[in-house]
């Protein structure tokens, strides 16, 4: 059938989509959390696909997404280098990968995560978003310095 | 020009503290225009009780020419009523030529920043910064002492005090060996420690007060809060075996300086008071000068 690394297996777990983007190697785990990220839950309109534990001849096992009819911003796709710096974001358009690119970690995010400390301004009914620098020792809080070393998806807004 | 904000010591390079505090020397032996800042307004706001920090504002304020307006007690402000600090911000900005915030929440003065047209300077958020404090500190270790080549003790709940964790990280600037002393449980925070690590500061935990006094320049004892500790039985223990008393101080160097920030409760034995050692109410008193460089800092 195909030619790719995923081969027969993936063929069978997912359709081919007309439009959309393939989020290609995920840390194989992770495809929920990567949802999760980019704000897709049971109500939103796209249609998902997911396939977990895919083998993978470089990473083992990995996991793939596929949203039809979506094409992810760069800050959408950027904050999936935070779980998984080796994604691949592939753009489909008339079931053809127009574009490729890899993923590459930003140096802020703004609403995305929940500061952890109860007593930040970040968490009262303040005019803002939260905001976090990402620094190699996790992402700081900008407001109060709070760092999120570990299970930055659990505290997804 | 950029609005200039004072949020977080930690904003600061270590030849900007060293500009604000020959600045506060110069304050300090009364070389300064007491003109400075006449016509100009301080806008006070304080959503948190205190007194310190906020008469040596007022006072540095006068001083310097100018005045300040604040909010009568926390229940009076709109705070109570349910506007948001951004809003208060905004509006005050109307009313002042900068304003000084002390705030029960972490990151409000950087918030504050972000809503005001005019320079805010953070007197204390939450367990968060309180810059101003820092600064002080400082200046009193450098009144005695070159912040160089030297060994700064902290003692005390090192976990959760916001003074000496500025402290610490303000000293990672300099050339200091850190040392700490605290109770299990709390101790320096590990991302805290391993900061200061990065920086280059080394840090030696002690057990006993006995095996560090010998070896320190400064002193830095914060307060012991009784409910941090399961019983008061082991808060007593604790306190009693950290105090700070003349006969401790005989085995110190002798141009060892005892700081605290005030209040004390119990770490320090008031006999030491008359010891060459206390420098504790100059470091209360140098709040003034430290302040009013930092005014004129950002208001000139
Ligand atoms: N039309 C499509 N519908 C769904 N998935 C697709 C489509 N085209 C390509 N893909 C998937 O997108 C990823 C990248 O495709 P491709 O560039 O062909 O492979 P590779 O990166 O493995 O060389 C692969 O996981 C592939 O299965
Ligand atoms: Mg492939
Ligand atoms: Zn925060």
């Amino acid at each position: 059938m195909t030619h790719t690394e995923a081969g027969e297996n993936e063929g069978l777990l997912v359709r081919r989509i007309r439009n959309g983007t393939v989020i290609d190697h995920i840390e194989g785990g992770e495809a929920l959390n990567v949802v999760k990220i980019l704000g897709i839950t049971g109500t939103t309109q796209e249609a998902l696909s997911i396939a977990t534990n895919v083998p993978s001849r470089n990473m083992g096992r990995k996991d793939i997404v596929k949203l039809t009819n979506r094409e992810l911003s760069k800050e959408e796709v950027d904050r999936i280098a935070l779980i998984s710096p080796h994604a691949s974001i592939n753009i489909i358009r008339n079931f053809k990968v127009c574009e490729k690119k890899g993923v590459e970690i930003p140096t802020v995010i703004e609403g995305l995560v929940r500061c952890p400390n109860p007593g930040c301004i970040s968490n009262t009914n303040e005019p803002i978003r939260s905001k976090f620098r990402v620094l190699p020792t996790g992402l700081h809080c900008h407001y109060c310095d709070w760092v999120i070393a570990k299970d930055l998806t659990s505290y997804i807004l | 020009m950029a609005t200039r904000h004072i949020i977080s010591i930690k904003d600061f390079d270590r030849s900007e503290i060293d500009r604000l505090m020959d600045h506060a020397r110069q304050i300090d032996s009364k070389k300064y225009d007491r003109n400075a800042l006449s016509g100009k307004i301080l806008a006070v706001l304080f959503f948190e009780p205190s007194t310190r920090t906020r008469m040596s504002f007022e006072s540095a304020i006068a001083r310097l020419g100018g005045t300040s307006v604040s909010v009568g007690s926390v229940d009076a402000c709109s705070m109570a009523k349910g506007e948001t600090l951004a809003d208060t911000i905004r509006v005050v900005s109307g009313y002042a030529d900068a304003i000084v915030i002390r705030h029960p929440k972490e990151g409000a003065a950087r918030l504050a920043a972000e809503f005001a047209t005019v320079p805010v300077i953070n007197a204390g958020d939450g367990a968060g910064q309180h810059p101003s404090q820092t600064l002080l500190d400082l200046y009193t270790i450098r009144q005695s002492m070159p912040i160089d080549a030297i060994d700064v003790a902290l003692v005390g709940d090192l976990r959760y005090g916001r003074t000496a964790h500025s402290l610490a990280s303000a000293l990672s600037l300099y050339n200091v060996r850190l040392h700490t002393l605290s109770p299990t449980g709390l101790e320096l925070p590990d991302t805290l420690a391993t900061e200061l690590a990065d920086k280059g500061m080394k840090i030696v935990n002690h057990d006993t007060i006995e095996e560090m006094i010998g070896l320190v320049d400064v002193l830095y004892v914060t307060r012991l809060q009784r409910e941090r500790f399961p019983d008061s039985a082991s808060y007593f223990n604790v306190a009693s075996s950290y105090r700070i008393t003349p006969e401790l101080l005989t085995e110190a160097k002798e141009h060892l300086i005892v700081l605290h920030p005030l209040p004390r409760v119990d770490e320090i034995d008031p006999r030491v008071d008359e010891s060459p050692h206390a420098r504790y109410f100059e470091q209360s008193k140098n709040g003034v000068p430290v302040r009013m460089a930092m005014l004129m800092d950002v208001m000139q």
